[in-house]
């Protein structure tokens, strides 16, 4: 897979959004996309990961609003993604009301910050 | 399938210390009291005690914990800890060692003082990948199953509520409940929002609370001083540990470890008389309703309405009160055990199910994460 210097697969895909982008892995063999980044494939444990840009597309699986007081911030989104390809992440939709974030939307995704660090975010379409 | 492990353990005892809020006692106090409960509840000494099946919020060894408190030398121990549905795990782990003879007295036993020390503690580590957005686990967790349900299948607030209030109506019947007193659907629906679509009263309680179980061979089982009941079926599943790894949020692993258990006992959905489903929020029970085969996928709303599974209603669930309303001190899985035991020996008092001889006692735990489902029954089962 790789010698004992390269960093991990989770260690790259900071380092990625350090740059502002969003990249995830694909299968060479299979064709399969995978997220969160690993050492192998789960489930088939295909080895030939690559690191791909995400088209960025995706559509709210499932979501809710954490609810928080003002003086801590106010209510804030917690959303399940279903990226385009296949694999599906927790984020949040900004731009938007977290009560109007619905299920099914279709939301697009940018490198924002979350705490002083990038994160991937969506907003709607 | 496996090779059966049906009636080859019963549990002979159960106890439980401190429910509800325990100020100034420690968890491994409440654990230890209940295990000595339990035992003079079964007839039998600390000193015959060789297998100790443990786990705590509060201890990263257990099993070695309690093996040292209690003063026993186990011959066999297991601290394995997948949240929630340890417990169940326990059973099926003490069945398999007692029947190989590594073990002849097995207790499980949990503790905790989570609501007299100041509130929930998880003892998660902060999920990579999931906490910088910060979700407040496990409530997010089961907030987005819920909305996922209700988005698929139309399932209301107000039928989550009928959750919460038969458990309560169960709860008013038991003198050891928590939470006593009248709640209505309205009262639930107009709590304070937590995460969406869940309440407060949607959540369980967070409570002080030791349990304990004592199991031991069937032969051994039957000249104690309590009618033994057999764990007829057990069977355990887990798909992730993230909630953005679960394949689909309306369907736990309970649809795996179900009809496992259901054929290692040899019973089917209309034998069992009465449920005990780990409701840490009101979504749980209608997913395990559903995924357990007691009603179809997407049915479990409707299903509990009307006061199903409340007292009157034609399906017992949760009679104890639940995690909801009766006791829930960080990880229940153990109580949904002893209460079954409690009914099949007939000792639940006014919330007694009439001519029970089989429940079925489900686990869950960490955010829908591992699916524990075991089966018990009476002597008449066998």
């Amino acid at each position: 897979m790789s010698d004992a210097t390269t960093p991990g697969p989770e260690a790259q895909f900071r380092a990625y959004l350090d740059q502002g982008r969003f990249m995830i892995q694909r299968s060479k063999s299979t064709g399969a996309c995978v997220f969160y980044p690993r050492v192998a494939a789960p489930g088939s444990g295909a080895a030939d990961l690559e690191w791909v840009e995400a088209s960025g597309e995706g559509v709210v699986y499932s979501t809710t609003v954490v609810r928080n007081r003002p003086e801590k911030g106010g209510d804030y989104n917690v959303a399940l993604i279903d990226l385009a390809e296949g694999p599906r992440m927790m984020s949040r939709v900004v731009d938007i009301d977290p009560a109007d974030v619905r299920i099914g939307m279709k939301v697009r995704a940018r490198v924002g910050e979350l705490d002083g660090a990038p994160q991937v975010l969506f907003a709607p379409l | 399938m496996a090779r059966s492990l049906r009636g080859v353990a019963a549990c002979a005892g159960v106890g439980t210390a401190g429910c509800g809020e325990a100020p100034g006692r420690s968890a491994i106090e409440l654990l230890a009291e209940s295990v000595h409960l339990a035992l003079a509840d079964a007839g039998l000494s600390v000193a015959e005690v060789d297998g100790v099946f443990a786990a705590t919020a509060v201890h990263s060894m257990a099993a070695m914990s309690v093996a040292e408190y209690l003063g026993v030398r186990p011959t066999f121990s297991s601290g394995s800890n997948i949240g929630g549905s340890s417990f169940q795990a326990h059973a099926l782990n003490a069945a398999l060692a007692l029947e190989a003879g590594l073990c002849n007295v097995a207790v499980i036993a949990y503790g905790s003082n989570q609501r007299s020390a100041g509130g929930f503690t998880s003892i998660s580590e902060p999920m990579p990948y999931e906490a910088a957005y910060k979700p407040r686990n496990p409530v997010t967790a089961y907030a987005l199953a819920a909305a996922r349900h209700m988005h698929l299948y139309g399932t209301t607030r107000a039928q989550l509520a009928e959750v919460a209030v038969a458990a309560r109506h169960w709860a008013n019947l038991n003198p050891d409940a928590f939470a006593q007193g009248p709640l209505s659907i309205d009262d639930v629906l107009s709590a304070r929002m937590i995460n969406d679509p869940l309440g407060k009263l949607d959540c369980c309680l967070v409570t002080d609370g030791g349990a304990a179980m004592v199991m031991v061979r069937a032969e051994q089982a039957r000249d104690r001083p309590k009618p033994p009941v057999y764990l007829l079926g057990a069977a355990m599943a887990h798909h992730h540990r993230m909630i953005s790894a679960m394949p689909e949020l309306t369907v736990s692993a309970a649809a795996d470890s179900g009809p496992r258990a259901f054929e290692m006992a040899g019973v089917a959905q209309g034998d069992v008389d009465l449920l005990m489903l780990y409701d840490a929020f009101t979504i749980n029970t209608i997913l395990f309703l559903e995924d357990l085969g007691f009603c179809a996928k997407g049915e479990g709303g409707p299903f509990v309405s009307g006061g199903r599974i409340a007292p009157g209603g034609s399906l017992p669930v949760n009679t104890s009160g639940g995690g909801l309303s009766c006791v829930h001190p960080g990880m229940y899985g153990l109580y949904t055990m002893i209460e079954a035991v409690r009914q099949l020996r007939g000792e639940a008092g006014k919330r007694q199910v009439k001519d029970a001889e089989i429940a079925l006692a489900h686990g869950n735990g960490g955010v829908l994460s591992s699916q524990v489902t075991s089966i018990w029954g009476t002597g008449a089962t066998l």
